[in-house]
């Protein structure tokens, strides 16, 4: 896919929140041996939301990062979409809460946007459609979660808090640049390995359904599509960030489609943060942006359950270098951590009640 | 907290919108009818900074009802760089490690919620200036 | 306007009265006033109430009252200022009996607090704040003078143990008062090793929860003899205001509406701090009674701590500060604290002030605070005997 005119990254932004429990403290609880997590799964630790924190502090953080980088009003913004699964209302739009936050109400466009953990790249994708078809000339995609597994789940060893803001603007009026947008697929079917139904608090999951038939099929099969679209080979991309539930998969995704390593491990935020949902590969795009330079192709492919897969080819511009330290990094926030136990986790994910 | 008390106050709470007099420049907030410096009537829409310093604190233990689940949390008056001064929670810091003249930022956080079903409020807090 | 006259005065022990409804209580303060005086006809009551409606689920306590004591049709209303609810009513008083409107008047306060449990009470209390930008945010009447307390302890590098030192006077004074709700003698290890409720706030800084009445009665000084034997005189009363919110003030460590009521009733009574022998002042928490001290001309900013130890605020010293234990030791039934202090004023220089009697007081201050500081009212008594 590719908009009549062209589009680019205008601002990026992301946030994590300060707290950290690694994955031996949540084994101690439930008596199991974190080697799989550490060793298998490549998760060292995963980022978790304080008490007063939820998807939309979350998004309003990561939003007034990318609004200082776009070095835009926010009443320019003409739309604000977020993504997420785990909404702090089940009905009334978190997208409102941000745009008024942030100051883009009220001639706006806002939304929320689900689709397990590709809702952040949907948002993308719909930003990308708004904007290059002239509708509007800056769009704001957001993906954040602060996702909870089950107790005892292993799940819960990996699912992370934090997210990403994307700016999105039509080429010619956007000043600096920081990518141009190469174009983009997506790529979904009915595949029912990860949900979770009204009223429950944790997500369900088919366990080994959600490798092979479900991320691994559709986040290589948009990779495929999107690379024959734009006659792109793996070696003609400097960095490839794909959807990280944990460590091992998109390691081994980025090898089967012809990638190195060296090419994912940028983006590849997981072992320090966990997984991020909504907010997962939109972050490792942002983190890659933190490090990227201008003419570095960049590679972005989202999963979510469900199933569907967003790819995105994107080309560096020099907007990367001149806007890249007016906000935190994603590197900065992944330093500033403060680790917890298991007690103060459950306070802190209210799985304490009274 | 009732849905209208919660709403209107949004600009003020959550982007800091304050008033500013034309005549003294003093900076108001929150809002009033007159400036409470020099009585000037004409007063022009101002956003308050988003840094300042801590000037007092408390580490509160006892909270009022709908804030027993934070406790305990930091109670502080944040002075801004501009000079106004402003009530809020200070974030994301133990509550033994707060200290007086720390650097500070404003961010958006969840303040209360009305129980399980009602409305989730949000306003500025600050944090420690991390960057 | 006519000067006026205190000719009676009537209060329970301030406690936790399980027994007692709003009506049965102040029933009984008003019966004590009116006992052993020629009143027989009271034209208003002005009763001083913070809580009633959030706790008691009671307003128009002004007809529940006039009702209840058998006084109707005459004029009845609450007056409410938080914590100078009390103080606050019996300035109504006055000014309804100074302006000749009104002739015989009965004023005072009352307060249940007992009838909530403590979650509501905190939120009752912490009403007198900003509701919107210092209670929204989670802030209680504890944790807003706990701001201040660190401030001036910071400020004044005061050390922590001048507050405690203050809340042992308070206690010392109170063991001598019938009608005081804590009547014993504490340690300054005691007030340091208390429960922390909003550092640097403990458990024995605060005043604590408990129900109390207290009536006054009002009649032109002219006509007091007619009623009484002993009387007082309110020769100056001033009520002021500050910014309702804490952190609006320039300057946090000082009162300003306890400045400016002071200055006006010290000017209406033409007298000066140094005139005072007696006062009962507002220290809802060791901090508030440290800056009221100061507020009040009593001590210089910052010197409050220096001052107590030389055993100023003692008789005998500067001023008598709080003969009843204050609302650290008599008790804080919120919107009767005001007219608790009035009528303490008032006992002190008609002599009936028993054990906790200050030799030849002949002029005493009461002041009230409403909030943290946001309102002020300093009422000054004189003997007339």
């Amino acid at each position: 896919m590719k908009p009549t005119s062209d589009v680019v990254i205008s601002g990026w932004g992301s946030y994590i929140p300060l707290y950290r429990i690694t994955v031996e403290e949540i084994a101690r609880i439930w008596g199991k041996s974190s080697r799989h997590f550490r060793d298998d799964l490549l998760i060292d630790e995963k980022a978790v939301a304080g008490m007063d924190e939820d998807v939309a502090t979350i998004a309003v953080e990561a939003s007034k990062n990318a609004l200082s980088r776009a070095k835009i009003s926010p009443k320019e913004l003409g739309a604000v979409f977020v993504g997420s699964e785990s909404k702090p209302y089940a009905v009334k739009p978190t997208g409102s809460i941000v745009a008024e936050a942030i100051g883009a109400t009220p001639r706006v466009l806002s939304a929320d946007m689900e689709f397990a953990c590709k809702a952040g790249t949907e948002c993308l994708q719909c930003s990308i459609g708004l904007v290059g078809s002239g509708m509007i000339n800056y769009g704001l995609a957001i993906g954040a979660d602060t996702a909870q597994g089950a107790p005892a789940d292993p799940l819960e060893f990996s699912a992370g808090c934090g997210g990403t803001a994307l700016i999105v603007g039509q080429k010619e009026k956007v000043k600096e640049p920081v990518a141009l947008l190469e174009g983009s697929v997506s790529y979904v079917t009915d595949t029912p390995d990860f949900w979770r139904r009204p009223k429950q608090d944790y997500p369900s999951h088919a366990e080994a359904f959600t490798g092979e038939p479900a991320y691994f099929a559709h986040i290589i099969s948009s990779t495929k599509m999107l690379l024959d679209e734009l006659s792109l080979k793996p070696s003609d991309f400097k960095y490839a960030v794909f959807h990280q539930p944990n460590g091992k998969f998109p390691i081994r995704a980025a090898r089967s489609l012809g990638f190195k390593k060296e090419q994912v491990e940028a983006g590849l935020l997981v072992p320090y943060i966990g997984n991020l949902y909504a907010g997962s590969s939109v972050t490792g795009f942002s983190a890659v942006l933190d490090i990227a330079s201008p003419g570095d192709r960049v590679l972005v492919a989202s999963f979510g359950s469900g199933a569907g897969s967003d790819a995105f080819s994107f080309l560096v511009d020099d907007g990367v270098m001149s806007k890249r330290d007016v906000a935190p990094t994603v590197m900065d926030y992944i330093k500033r951590k403060q680790n917890i136990d298991y007690a103060i986790y459950t306070k802190f994910r209210k799985k304490i009640v009274f | 907290m009732s849905v209208p008390r919660y709403w209107r106050e949004i600009p003020g709470r959550t982007r800091l919108e304050a008033q500013k007099c034309s005549k003294c420049g003093h900076v108001i907030y929150p809002e009033r009818l007159r400036c409470d410096k020099c009585g000037g009537v004409l007063l022009e829409p101002y956003t308050l900074p988003e840094k300042g310093k801590l000037l007092t604190f408390s580490i509160v233990r006892s909270p009022p009802s709908n804030f027993v689940k934070m406790a305990p949390f930091v109670l502080g008056i944040v002075e801004l760089e501009d000079g106004t001064r402003i009530t809020t929670q200070i974030t994301d810091i133990p509550v033994n490690d707060v200290s007086i003249g720390m650097s500070l930022e404003a961010v958006f956080r969840k303040i209360s919620e009305d129980g399980d079903s009602g409305i989730i409020q949000y306003a500025m807090k600050f944090r420690p200036a991390f960057r | 306007m006519r000067r006026v006259a205190i000719i009676n005065y009537g209060l329970t022990k301030v406690d936790k009265h399980w027994k007692k409804s709003l009506r049965g209580l102040f029933g009984d303060a008003a019966k004590a006033a009116l006992n052993n005086s020629k009143v027989t006809n009271l034209d208003a009551l002005i009763i001083g109430n913070m809580c009633a409606s959030d706790l008691s689920d009671q307003n128009n306590i002004g007809a529940l009252l006039a009702d209840y004591l058998c006084i109707t049709p005459a004029t009845a209303f609450r007056v409410e200022a938080a914590c100078g609810s009390g103080a606050a009513a019996v300035l109504a008083a006055y000014t309804a009996v100074a302006s000749g409107m009104y002739d015989v008047v009965m004023t005072g306060g009352i307060e249940k607090l007992s009838d909530g449990v403590g979650r509501d009470t905190t939120l009752s209390l912490g009403k007198a704040a900003d509701a919107e930008y210092e209670l929204f945010y989670g802030s209680s009447f504890v944790s807003l003078n706990a701001l201040l307390m660190n401030h001036y302890m910071h400020i004044h590098h005061t050390p922590r143990d001048a507050f405690a030192d203050f809340a042992v006077l308070m206690h010392k004074n109170g063991s001598k008062n019938p009608y005081a709700q804590l009547p014993f003698e504490i340690t300054r290890e005691m007030v340091l090793r208390s429960d922390k409720i909003a550092d640097p706030i403990t458990l024995y800084d605060c005043a604590p929860v408990g129900d109390g009445a207290a009536a006054l009665i009002l009649c032109p000084l002219e006509e007091a003899s007619k009623y009484s034997d002993n009387y007082v005189e309110i020769s100056g009363l001033a009520g002021a205001t500050d910014t309702i919110n804490v952190s609006s003030r320039s300057d946090l460590l000082s009162f300003n509406s306890t400045v400016i009521a002071a200055d006006r009733a010290y000017k209406m009574a033409k007298i000066t701090p140094r005139d005072v022998d007696v006062a009962e002042i507002h220290d809802t928490f060791t901090i508030t009674g440290a800056i009221s001290l100061e507020d009040l001309g009593f001590s210089e900013k910052g010197k409050f701590n220096k001052l107590l130890a030389e055993g100023a605020f003692e008789p005998g010293g500067i001023v008598a500060v709080n003969p009843s234990g204050g609302l650290k030791s008599r008790g804080h039934p919120v919107g009767a604290t005001g007219a608790y202090q009035i009528v303490e004023v008032a006992m002190q220089l008609m002599g009936d002030a028993g054990k906790t009697q200050v030799p030849d007081a002949e002029i005493g201050l009461a002041q009230n605070i409403g909030g943290s500081g946001s309102s002020t009212f300093v009422t000054i008594l004189r003997r007339s005997r």
